[in-house]
């Protein structure tokens, strides 16, 4: 099994974008499970959401204490919160941030997202570019299916922006 | 004209109600009955994939509602329940569902919304947890005691003090003589499925009791994941009131049991000693016999649609060759079958049950028969007894017991948890443990 856990800040959309990658690996035909860190949130403060991902039906409903990767929506985060607490050796983490981050004893992946996200959607809601940066450095999901979890999940207008972000995402990311 | 349930002493009068000795044959023909202890038979391993999309836990609850028609939906929004009725809300202004969206000022007010509104003869729906269950304490009695078929969906929550949003069943188990029918899930895609069955359980007429579908909070109601949610279904039909013979000034005849201005009755208002103690007894009778309407209405559902929980009552997993049980309910399951599974371990197995009221007596005797010892797991516990489910179960049997009480207020229940769990019923521990 495979567990990903993602830190944002409250309105970033890390909930959104775990439920996205559910979708999405389910699209591929996988199984998969996601949910918030459970509790209230509040915009600006510090959340996490996750996303689990197995061959078969996942029964298991623990909170994710050991997750295999990492995806962080807000680089100001590795300074407040131990973002790599529990993480699996050799994970992959995915940072979105302006300059380059690393992170010693995991693959660091730098994608400048906000950036990416203020041309694509006008607001710095990176959530879904991140996804498609996630694809390309884990694998673990198709660029399809995160565009077709996009058109399930969002209306119309809003999928095409978001669409357009993703495969910039993918498109950027060095690997 | 006259309406009242019977008493069964012997100043009642022929025809008064027949409703009582079908109850009594009801309860006799379950005794004689040979029902399928598994419906895993009826499984189609074949899960249609491609039907299944992945939705949260509350989702799933808000449209197995929505394809059984209600028409009036009165609720009050409370964490962690609060996604089913935006979810109905959305559905309703949307004009995809044909209800009244009542928004009541409290819980109290929304199950006197449901029970007036299904008094009138329509099919109603309502979701709550904690303290909003508490709020609605009262009226819970009263649907209940007008044999009201409301079906409520519970996204179990602790209640205060402190101040707590999170899962446990201090809740719905509070309300456990309340005379709801009380059914644990432990997925979504059981939430949903539990939903369509549950108005089918309540409105069946050897039963005509409301039912509480409860999901763990945030465990269940904001987890995404597969569900097969149905476009359409003939699982539930328009509803139907219940229906009774009386004696009138004209004869016997049959009237639907709703409130009519042109045929006026009255439905619960009084009782007094002579008459009491009858509705009550009725209650409990109508609970035995949802034993064989949850059983066959999930049988009915699991060769129509390919899927099944146990025998509708409990499930058991892993128990063919097990030596020893661990009985719980809800979510907490899931992570339990995963352990079992992960690290086929073959002498612990897990009975889940299900149905919580009716209270499955015989099929849990039956289930523990082979094996040494038992724990049970709650997340709830009454002060100054200890585990509410544990004491249930071992007033049932002689086989040693542990209980563990855990998982309180959203604490985690872990995978070293359950290991522990599993050693100390291997050494056939009898004590109270705090997980």
């Amino acid at each position: 099994m495979i567990e990903i856990r993602l830190h944002g800040r409250g309105g970033q959309g890390a909930v959104t974008a775990a439920e996205v990658l559910a979708i999405a690996v389910f699209r591929d035909g996988k199984q998969s499970q996601a949910f918030p860190r459970f509790g209230p949130e509040r915009s600006g403060a510090p959340v996490e959401a996750y996303c689990r991902i197995d061959d078969k039906f996942i029964n298991l409903r623990t909170q994710v204490y050991n997750p295999t990767h990492l995806i962080v929506l807000d680089q100001s985060l590795t300074k407040v919160v131990d973002v790599t607490q529990g993480l699996a050796k050799n994970g992959i983490i995915i940072i979105n941030s302006e300059e380059s981050i690393d992170i010693p004893g995991y693959k660091v992946y730098n994608i400048d997202a906000t950036k990416i996200a203020m041309e694509a959607l006008g607001k710095p809601i990176v959530n879904t570019a991140i996804l498609g940066a996630f694809a390309k450095a884990t694998k673990l999901v198709t660029l399809d299916s995160i565009i077709e979890a996009i058109k399930e999940r969002f209306d119309e207008k809003l999928a095409g922006k978001n669409i357009v972000a993703i495969k910039k995402a993918y498109e950027e990311l060095r690997v | 004209m006259r309406i009242c349930l019977p008493n069964k002493g012997s100043n009642r009068k022929a025809g008064e109600i027949s409703a009582f000795e079908n109850n009594v044959g009801e309860i006799e023909y379950e005794k004689n009955r040979v029902v399928s202890d598994d419906t895993s038979a009826f499984f189609s391993q074949e899960v249609d994939e491609d039907m299944k999309k992945i939705i949260e836990g509350s989702h799933a609850i808000a449209e197995a509602v929505k394809l059984s028609m209600p028409k009036v939906i009165a609720a009050y929004p409370i964490t962690p329940q609060t996604h089913i009725i935006e979810k109905l809300a959305e559905m309703v202004a949307g004009g995809e569902l044909d209800a009244e969206y009542m928004t009541v000022e409290s819980e109290h007010s929304a199950m006197a919304a449901c029970i007036g509104a299904q008094a009138t003869g329509v099919r109603t729906f309502t979701a709550t947890c904690s303290a909003g269950m508490a709020y609605m304490w009262e009226l819970l009695y009263c649907a209940a005691g007008m044999r009201l078929p409301i079906v409520m969906g519970v996204a179990n929550r602790a209640l205060s003090a402190p101040l707590n949003i999170w899962n446990d069943w201090s809740d719905s188990m509070g309300a456990r003589d309340s005379g709801w029918i009380q059914l644990y899930c432990e997925t979504a895609q059981e939430a949903f499925d539990t939903i369509l069955q549950a108005y089918r359980i309540a409105e069946h007429h050897n039963v005509l009791l409301p039912v509480m579908v409860c999901i763990d909070g945030f465990w269940l109601s904001h987890v995404y994941e597969p569900v097969n949610v149905l476009e359409e279904q003939d699982f539930v039909k328009p509803y139907q009131a219940p229906e009774i013979d009386v004696d009138s000034d004209e004869g016997f005849k049959r009237i639907k049991i709703v409130l009519d201005p042109k045929q006026p009755i009255s439905m619960g208002e009084y009782a007094t000693p002579q008459y009491y103690q009858e509705f009550k007894e009725a209650q409990q009778i109508a609970m035995l016999n949802a034993k064989l309407a949850i059983k066959e209405i999930h049988d009915e559902f699991a060769k129509k649609y390919g899927r099944s929980y146990g025998n509708g009552l409990i499930e058991t997993y892993n128990m063919d060759n097990a030596k020893y049980a661990i009985v719980t309910m809800g979510s907490v399951c899931g992570t339990i079958k995963h352990l079992i599974e992960n690290e086929k371990i073959k002498d612990v197995g897990l009975i889940r049950i299900k149905s919580f009221r009716p209270f499955p007596t015989s099929e849990l005797q039956k289930a523990l028969e082979r094996i040494e010892s038992f724990g049970v797991f709650e997340k709830v516990c009454s002060p100054g007894l200890g585990g509410v489910v544990f004491n249930e179960v071992k007033a049932k049997t002689n086989k040693p017991g542990a209980s563990f009480i855990g998982g309180l207020g959203g604490r985690d229940v872990t995978l070293d948890n359950v290991r522990k769990m599993f050693d100390l019923i291997r050494i056939k521990d009898e004590n109270i443990h705090w997980i």
